[in-house]
């Protein structure tokens, strides 16, 4: 388990890996973190590296983080309330950069303070640029790993011998 | 008066205190939600729990969520005017109804400085508890800042101040109670060491009933014996991890916690509500939660005599750990720092950098939380050893859910048997 990466892998060798790692991160108010280490376990059992960036991540060490390691998915995690908010906010951030436009991007947890988020809310969310949004429900973690596992068939995290 | 004088004078005359945690975005709800809680049939004290924005000092959020409508998950005291927050409390907090300021901020001298401003005494928290659980702040920074915050504390406010420790919650589930208590204590004498007299340490209900006894006493032991010159309570807190989804599993956790309270002599009880799984409780949950905790505690023998009256196990542990740190060095912030550096203290599941993380925990088929892993705390004479293993999802959500579980079977089997 990685909380804060030691060093960020550089461009070449994310060039030379099959697929790059997913990223776990809460938003930057957010403190919580059981959610997080369940999440990292959850997507490494399904052959995954996971780069977990811990509780309240600004968004500029979000962004920097994703333009370094142009992961297979990012995926924000929030329960304190504010998801909503914030992953509007960061989202676009994200989507900004021209490198991580295609990257697959997810939210989920409790987004807001009033037990499920109105349908307009999570149609906000997906128009800012999320892929898709698990708000709240144990449902939420089996269709998460549907959508993981159907991203890509489970491969060695290898070089590609070129 | 004082917040810490006013709970110890209603224990005295066989009164558990009752609190809520509850916060709302704005003044004019927080007051309602205020004069509901001290209106409650119970014996109470307020609170007023800030929103995660302003713990984190990020006040153009709280701007932008008041202006756009999206609700806070708390108030936001830094953000309103201290006579906006004297307004909401005026005729509210009073010499019978105190008020308390909940936050979890690393970084919390503006809000001491906005409490302090507003007339309010007391509050919460704690170098280690409001730092490792809450967020990337450097422990060495947290110690500074509540080093000034016991400064500010000590210089500003209105009358006496009051400081709970939040070291006996940490991370909110599966931290054994030694060390929950450890905590707790050492975070009362870093208060103590920086002029705080009037000091309540916490401790938060876990999953065995039993062991639980065992922490309560162990910490008044250790207390007893620390803080001989403080004016102290304990405060426990209702279950603080996973909590029950059905209503009626939620309310009877709750009453346990008021059971643990009154049997345990604590002062003081911090309730959850049946919404707790779920969302921000209503101040009508608030309320509900309120008076049946009290009615439990009222109907609970105190003092019953607990099986391990010194603390047990739990006292041994604790009791160790405490002096693991205190020969860290006499400043004990610093051997606060020190302690987690060299993996003295480690908190099971913590992320943050400044935790070592090598310890693990486990509850056994008692229901009571033991260590599978003791990484480098300096308890492997005091507790047996255990062969940890790596743990899956699916072992972490078993541990998690353990409570959660338990209480919403029991009530949907009870649910059921009425059915029939
Ligand atoms: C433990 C806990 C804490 C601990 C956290 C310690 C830590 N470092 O993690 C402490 C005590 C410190 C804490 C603090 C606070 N908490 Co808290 N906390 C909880 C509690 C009791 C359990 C959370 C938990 O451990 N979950 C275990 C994990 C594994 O499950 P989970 O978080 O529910 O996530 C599941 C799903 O949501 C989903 N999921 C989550 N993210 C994602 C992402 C994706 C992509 C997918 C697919 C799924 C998914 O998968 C998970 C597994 O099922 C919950 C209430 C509850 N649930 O019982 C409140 C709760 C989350 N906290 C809450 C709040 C508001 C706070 C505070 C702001 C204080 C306050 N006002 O009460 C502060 C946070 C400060 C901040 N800066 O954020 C609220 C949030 C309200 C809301 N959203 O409507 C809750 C719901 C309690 C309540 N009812 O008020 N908390």
């Amino acid at each position: 388990m990685s909380l804060l990466p030691g060093k960020a892998a550089g461009r070449t060798d994310i060039a030379r890996c099959r697929r790059g790692p997913v990223i776990v991160s809460s938003v930057a108010s957010d403190a919580h973190t059981w959610n997080l280490v369940y999440l990292q376990l959850v997507i490494e059992e399904l052959g995954y590296e996971v780069v977990n960036l811990g509780p309240c991540v600004p968004d500029d060490l979000l962004v920097q983080e994703c333009r370094a390691r142009l992961p297979a998915m990012v995926v924000i995690s929030s329960v304190n309330g504010h998801g909503y908010q914030e992953g509007l906010r960061v989202v676009q951030r994200l989507r900004a950069c021209p490198e991580l436009r295609g990257i697959p991007m997810v939210i989920g947890g409790k987004l807001g303070i009033t037990g499920g988020e109105s349908s307009g809310h999570i149609d906000d969310l997906l128009s800012a640029g999320f892929d898709a949004v698990f708000d709240d429900g144990t449902a939420g973690i089996a269709s998460f790993r549907r959508l993981l596992t159907a991203l890509s068939p489970p491969e060695p995290m290898l070089e590609v011998a070129s | 008066m004082n917040f810490g004088d006013f709970v110890r004078r209603c224990h005295r005359a066989g009164k558990l205190v009752v609190q809520p945690r509850m916060g709302m975005s704005s003044p004019a709800r927080m007051r309602a939600g205020l004069l509901a809680t001290k209106n409650a049939n119970a014996t109470t004290v307020g609170t007023i729990t800030l929103d995660s924005f302003t713990r984190n000092g990020d006040l153009a959020s709280v701007e932008r969520a008041l202006r756009d409508g999206v609700g806070l998950n708390g108030y936001p005291i830094v953000h309103y005017d201290p006579d906006v927050t004297r307004a909401m409390l005026d005729g509210v907090m009073a010499a019978d109804f105190p008020v308390q300021v909940r936050h979890g901020s690393a970084r919390p001298l503006p809000i001491m400085k906005a409490l302090a401003a507003a007339g309010l005494h007391a509050t919460e928290g704690g170098p280690v508890s409001y730092c490792l659980p809450y967020g990337r702040t450097p422990l060495a920074e947290s110690v500074r800042n509540w080093a000034a915050c016991c400064a500010v504390l000590r210089d500003s406010v209105e009358g006496e101040p009051h400081v709970e420790t939040f070291g006996g919650c940490m991370m909110g589930q599966l931290c054994p109670p030694s060390q929950l208590v450890a905590l707790s204590v050492l975070e009362a004498m870093f208060f103590y060491q920086h002029g705080m007299r009037s000091i309540s340490v916490s401790y938060a209900q876990q999953t065995s009933v039993a062991q639980d006894l065992e922490a309560l006493a162990a910490l008044r032991r250790l207390c007893a014996q620390l803080l001989p010159h403080a004016r102290w309570h304990v405060v426990v807190y209702a279950y603080m991890g996973l909590y029950p989804r059905t209503p009626a599993g939620a309310m009877t956790l709750l009453g346990k916690a008021a059971e643990l309270a009154v049997r345990s002599g604590s002062e003081r009880l911090i309730v959850k509500t049946v919404a707790e799984a779920h969302r921000i409780p209503t101040i009508e949950e608030n309320v509900s939660a309120l008076e049946h905790a009290a009615a439990v505690a009222g109907g609970t023998v105190a003092h019953a005599p607990a099986r391990e009256p010194d603390g047990g196990q739990v006292y041994a542990e604790a009791y160790t750990l405490v002096e693991a740190v205190l020969n860290c060095g006499s400043d004990i912030g610093a051997a606060l720092s020190t302690a987690f550096r060299r993996g003295l203290l480690d908190v099971p599941y913590c992320v943050h950098p400044d935790n070592a993380g090598r310890t693990r925990s486990f509850i056994d088929t008692d229901g009571r939380l033991q260590w599978a892993d003791i990484g480098s705390l300096p308890l492997s004479g005091v507790v047996g050893r255990r062969r940890s293993r790596s743990v899956t999802a699916a072992d972490l959500m078993e541990a998690l859910s353990h409570i959660q579980r338990v209480f919403d079977a029991e009530a949907l089997e009870q649910a059921n048997r009425r059915a029939l």
